[in-house]
């Protein structure tokens, strides 16, 4: 079970770079004000810290079941970015503008 | 190997004829066929709907422990699969009116029905994480299925914003779960839980996990998306977000907390506390002010989910039991509702402002009389169905020792009453000149008055027990525990 380290490096320093990506990625969606291609970008930082995780844990655990899990993390992202994208270009042709602030039409 | 097939036929069967329906579409005909697409989706769902209720669960884990087919699995996936061909049915007429009918819609609709199939049958976080993916990425498309309206786009984006924002949510948890395990599979969980106890790591991955599944349920504070949501979306699709992907999520979130994390109540039930009575005032107080019906419904939906997850703060036998029965009921209800709200028109087009009700009991006697029992029940009034559903889960909240808990909910309820009241007082007490029509099928009248006589009557003692719905939820809700 116990691995010191992956290529010379801590478990800890993996899931502290993670741990900092995904924060970002949630700061990204909710700090926006300008633009929702920019929240795309964050959901897709978002993933890919979870990714980061799941194959560190991998190694450090010696269990290859974190990177299968990669990788249908990494498959199910690409259609949901498709899907985002679909919606986001059905939105533009309608109201014409991708700000954040735009998408104001129902208060809640 | 063969028979991890075999206990997973109906959903073979759902994503063979999900595809085969669309290539249906796409090379025979297009829009042409829409309508037996539309009719073969239903009744392919009926038809399973009725073999996966006759048939018992093998109860062994398929799939090396990633997919379930227990009585748990049996009990959701018959409501799901009920409610969704229901909802695509009551929804094909207005859609036709609206012009809004396409062939894929009905595809769309089975690709989310197998992706809640999944959720409930999932006994690993993987095959979590892949059938609600499979199921929020449908319902995604469908909100923003009229694309030629501003709202409905919106209400797609902002779900999708937030859907993927939880799904996130949903994989950082996981991934500390399993980093601190050592394995995604919940029975392996549950034993390492049993044996070591709950680390400070997984702590933080079971928190993450239960915000991203508070989030795919909308109970507050996660709830943000739904007013929004339910009032962008086509009429139908609302119809259909009230009511199956709520199963689907509430006991996908029995399936994770019993299954995965029985032995570590303490640690989750606090969570389960605050979200519940934050939902249950949330969406009593929130309510009020709405002249929307749709918007009013989705603030009724948040308040219902925390009813719900009082059963399921229990932590006990009972409160996944009372869950489930709070669950079945609440989907009848709101067929009901929605089945109503779809036929409501003026002059050919929709309605759905509150003050439009008025005067509805004066040409419309039937139906008024229906939608007052259906409110009545939503409300929780005895003896009306819904009020044993809230009965169950207070009833399981207090053995459990959370008689506070179960107190705050009897409180919302009666601050929730004030606004399904007030649509009875709408209907009965107002009037105007020219009441709208109500344009419905037979199918959207047999909804309305079937789920309103289900209300009215389901409480007597013989109708209940011919039903069996207390030995299903108890048999599902054992399936759970072992």
């Amino acid at each position: 079970m116990e691995q010191a380290a992956i290529g010379g490096v801590g478990l800890e320093a993996y899931l502290t770079v993670a741990a900092i990506l995904f924060v970002t990625g949630i700061f990204g969606i909710f700090l926006n004000r300008k633009n929702v291609i920019v929240i795309l970008m964050s959901i897709e930082l978002m993933l890919l810290a979870v990714n980061i995780n799941l194959v560190a844990f991998s190694a450090h655990l010696g269990d290859l079941v974190g990177q299968v899990f990669a990788l249908f993390v990494l498959t199910v992202a690409a259609a949901e970015a498709a899907i985002g994208l679909a919606i986001l270009v059905c939105f533009f042709r309608n109201r014409g503008s991708i700000d954040v602030d735009d998408i104001n039409m129902m208060k809640g | 190997m063969s028979g991890d097939y075999a206990s997973a036929i109906p959903e073979l069967i759902m994503a063979g004829s999900a595809m085969a329906l669309l290539m249906v579409g796409a090379y025979g005909g297009g829009d042409a066929r829409r309508g037996v697409i539309l009719w073969c989706a239903a009744g392919l769902m009926a038809v399973l709907g009725i073999w996966v209720a006759t048939t018992a669960p093998t109860g062994q884990p398929a799939f090396s422990g990633a997919f379930l087919n227990d009585r748990f699995a049996q009990f959701a996936k018959v409501l799901i699969l009920f409610s969704s061909a229901a909802m695509l049915v009551i929804g094909n007429g207005y859609l036709e009116r609206r012009k809004l009918m396409r062939f894929e819609y009905p595809v769309l609709i089975l690709l989310a029905t197998l992706g809640m199939m999944m959720m409930v049958s999932s006994g690993d976080l993987i095959s979590l994480y892949v059938g609600l993916e499979l199921q929020s990425l449908a319902l995604y498309v469908v909100a923003s299925f009229n694309r030629d309206s501003q709202r409905s786009t919106e209400a797609g984006l902002k779900y999708f914003v937030l859907g993927a924002l939880s799904s996130g949510l949903l994989l950082y948890g996981a991934s500390l779960i399993y980093g601190y395990t050592g394995s995604t599979n919940f029975t392996i969980i549950a034993g390492i839980i049993k044996s070591e106890g709950v680390s400070l790591g997984l702590t933080f991955g079971l928190v993450f996990v239960c915000a991203a599944l508070a989030f795919k349920i909308s109970a507050a504070p996660f709830h943000m998306w739904t007013p929004d949501v339910y009032e962008g979306s086509p009429t139908p699709v609302t119809a259909f977000f009230a009511t199956a992907p709520k199963v689907a999520a509430g006991a996908l979130f029995a399936r994770v907390l019993y299954g995965g994390f029985g032995d570590a109540v303490h640690d989750w039930q606090q969570i389960l506390v605050f979200v519940s009575v934050a939902s249950m005032f949330l969406g009593a107080i929130a309510a009020i002010g709405q002249k929307n019906l749709k918007r009013l419904m989705a603030y009724s939906s948040i308040g219902h989910m925390g009813f719900a997850l009082v059963g399921l703060a229990a932590g006990t036998e009972a409160g996944a039991q009372s869950l489930l029965f709070y669950l079945a009921i609440y989907v009848v209800m709101n067929i009901g509702v929605f089945a109503f709200i779809l036929s409501m028109e003026r002059d050919g087009q929709p309605v759905v402002q509150i003050a439009d009700l008025a005067g509805l009991a004066r040409v419309q006697p039937a139906h008024a009389l229906a939608v007052a029992v259906l409110m009545f029940s939503l409300a929780g009034l005895p003896p009306l169905v819904g009020f044993f559903a809230k009965f169950f889960v207070f009833k399981a909240a207090v053995d459990a020792g959370l008689a506070p808990l179960a107190l705050a909910g009897a409180i919302a309820s009666v601050i929730g009453a004030y606004y399904y009241l007030n649509i009875v007082r709408v209907m009965y007490l107002s009037d105007q000149e020219r009441p709208l029509d109500i344009v419905s099928g037979v199918f959207g009248k047999v909804m309305v008055g079937g789920a309103a006589l289900a209300m009215a009557a389901g409480w007597l003692p013989f109708v209940s027990s011919a039903i069996g719905l207390t030995d299903a939820t108890l048999a599902a809700a054992r399936a759970l525990g072992g």
